[in-house]
């Protein structure tokens, strides 16, 4: 086994003056600082207020999820994958759910599809809000995070009505949906969305004219397009950088192809561009979460396959077949064919692509995430490199990580 | 060598014309395409397909053990051109016994962190990487978790 080769120490700061006949000073930011959201630990080399060197150190969040998905069975693993990024739950509960349902073959039926696209689209509401509020109270812009966890809290009512939880919600299912859809949701959704837009109008006037906002964010965080995509950054960062990127255009899943909808761009490619393509994009959410909601089809909520979705409840009381079935998949699970998938879907913060390598068992050889917070968090350096220290906080904010979905 | 349905496949066909030797399997499941490459020319082939192929994204870098089949190690890539709207998968076999092998970060800078990665929870060295060192597991960890001789739980006191 090879040595682990230790950390080189951080260089000592210089003793000679510099240019600004100041002396080099090592600042460390976090892991417990309120604007680092989370657990990230930034390790900066200031000149005066200039940011010679930038060094992130991740990882006090690992908690090992991927080996963990090794030894529970396929459709315990959803579980898992909401506490990766804890604040799009649906949206990891989705790809996973996506990858294993490529590698059984299994048809969805549309009302699953489209249910789970309408509860993905609010859940890019709910992650989008909770960056802005938190994305505006660390530039100094307090109330913005009060309107912002209004609407959140109705989000999460939604998430409680249909799963039973606010936030660790595991409401998709390999198969299907866990529950049927409760009763009244239809209004309940229909009344939040009718109210959404001018929630986002009010956000905005707060906002996009604000000439301290404004002041605070235009022209900071600038990073060249090439370096972007060098160092792996997606989502709507790249979007602000005038590529037109989007997997739910690119490669449509979960029926994504039906919904009409437009993927935001900006050209300015700093933090105020940042803004306002996820500002729009909660427009454009707000737009697909009705049109599922106006043309949801009927029919059954869950495939069917009986080896692998558990019968309802009334056919286990009464039906022999249903009840083997619903015995075997509860103390063993279902067996996936050898293969490996990639797939990838449109997470709040990128593109979030689960690697899943089956070896014919009941549980994953070895899942893969591959989150859109680690990428983006890589390019840290090079953007706040050569800065200001004031604008750390608003560079980092505009990159909307999660440390969960990063040290997963 | 590549099996007689990928020689349709533009891309096997054009790193396969690139570098004959390099590809050693391949094979197209499920919609994806998946190349094995020889691990030594694993940089050179990543530059092919980036600077010819367009694929200007390294999309992740991960492994898989094997355990206790030899050679042990896959680590596989995937890559994604934006231009062409496709996406391939790379996968070189790397043994066991002091496992190494080329680094792609002169490629992609992007690789640096998914390659720290690979070393920390597999123990799969990169030569050539610029910063080799563990980023998720505290500095003086033991062990390579992920590796499947690895306990998924601590022993009992």
């Amino acid at each position: 086994m090879a040595e682990p080769i230790a950390e080189p120490p951080l260089p000592a700061p210089e003793e000679t003056p510099t240019e600004t006949g100041t002396r080099r000073m090592v600042l460390n930011m976090g892991p417990q600082h309120p604007s680092t959201h989370g657990v990230l630990r930034l390790l900066m080399e200031l000149d005066g207020e200039n940011i010679v060197k930038c060094q992130p150190d991740i990882g006090y969040l690992h908690t090992g999820i991927e080996k963990e998905f090794e030894v529970k069975n396929y459709q315990q693993a959803v579980t898992l994958t909401d506490r990766v990024d804890y604040l799009s739950p649906l949206s990891m509960n989705l790809g996973y759910c996506l990858s294993v349902e490529k590698l059984l073959a299994l048809e969805i039926p549309p009302q699953a599809q489209w249910m789970r696209v309408m509860l993905t689209e609010l859940t890019r509401l709910n992650s989008h809000l909770v960056w802005l509020g938190t994305h505006a109270l660390d530039i100094g812009a307090m109330s913005v995070f009060l309107y912002c966890f209004r609407e959140r809290e109705e989000i999460l009512k939604i998430f409680e009505m249909f799963s039973g939880q606010r936030m660790m919600t595991s409401y998709f299912r390999i198969g299907g949906l866990a529950l049927q859809p409760p009763r009244g949701w239809h209004e309940r959704i229909k009344k939040f969305l009718d109210v959404f837009p001018s929630r986002i109008d009010e956000y905005e006037n707060l906002l996009t004219n604000n000439r301290i906002w404004i002041g605070r964010t235009k022209g900071v965080g600038f990073i060249l397009l090439e370096d972007m995509l060098d160092l792996g950054i997606t989502g709507p960062m790249l979007r602000a950088a005038g590529m037109k990127i989007d997997a739910r255009k690119d490669a449509p899943y979960s029926s994504y192809e039906k919904f009409n909808f437009d993927v935001p761009t900006r050209t300015e490619n700093d933090v105020y561009a940042r803004y306002l393509v996820r500002i729009e994009e909660m427009r454009q959410s707000t737009k697909i979460a009705r049109q599922a909601m106006e043309g949801m089809p009927g029919g059954p909520w869950k495939a069917d396959a009986p080896g692998i979705v558990l019968p309802d409840r009334e056919k286990m009381k009464t039906q022999m077949e249903a009840l083997i079935y619903h015995f075997k998949i509860v103390t063993e699970g279902f067996r996936v064919p050898e293969g490996e998938v990639f797939q990838i879907i449109e997470s709040p913060r990128g593109e979030l692509g689960f690697y899943v390598v089956s070896n014919g068992t009941a549980m994953p050889y070895r899942v893969h995430m591959r989150t859109p917070s680690f990428g983006n968090l890589q390019a840290v350096p090079k953007m706040v490199q050569g800065t200001l220290i004031a604008d750390v906080i608003a560079s980092i904010g505009s990159m909307d990580f999660v440390l969960g979905d990063t040290d997963r | 060598m590549l099996p007689e349905n990928l020689k349709q496949n533009s891309i096997a066909a054009a790193v396969e014309a690139f570098d004959a030797d390099a590809v050693r399997a391949g094979k197209f499941d499920r919609g994806e395409l998946t190349l094995e490459i020889a691990p030594g020319k694993i940089a050179s082939i990543c530059g092919f397909l980036k600077y010819d192929q367009q694929f200007v994204r390294l999309s992740t870098v991960t492994a898989v053990d094997r355990y206790p089949s030899e050679p042990r190690f896959e680590v596989v890539y995937h890559l994604h051109s934006i231009e062409h709207n496709s996406r391939v998968r790379l996968k070189c076999r790397v043994r066991g016994e002091d496992p190494v092998i080329d680094s792609v970060t002169g490629v992609w800078r992007g690789a640096d962190w998914y390659e720290r990665e690979v070393f920390d929870l597999f123990g799969i060295r990169f030569l050539g990487h610029p910063d080799l060192r563990r980023i998720l597991m505290p500095d003086d960890w033991e062990g390579y978790p992920l590796r499947k001789d690895y306990p998924v739980t601590g022993s009992r006191v």
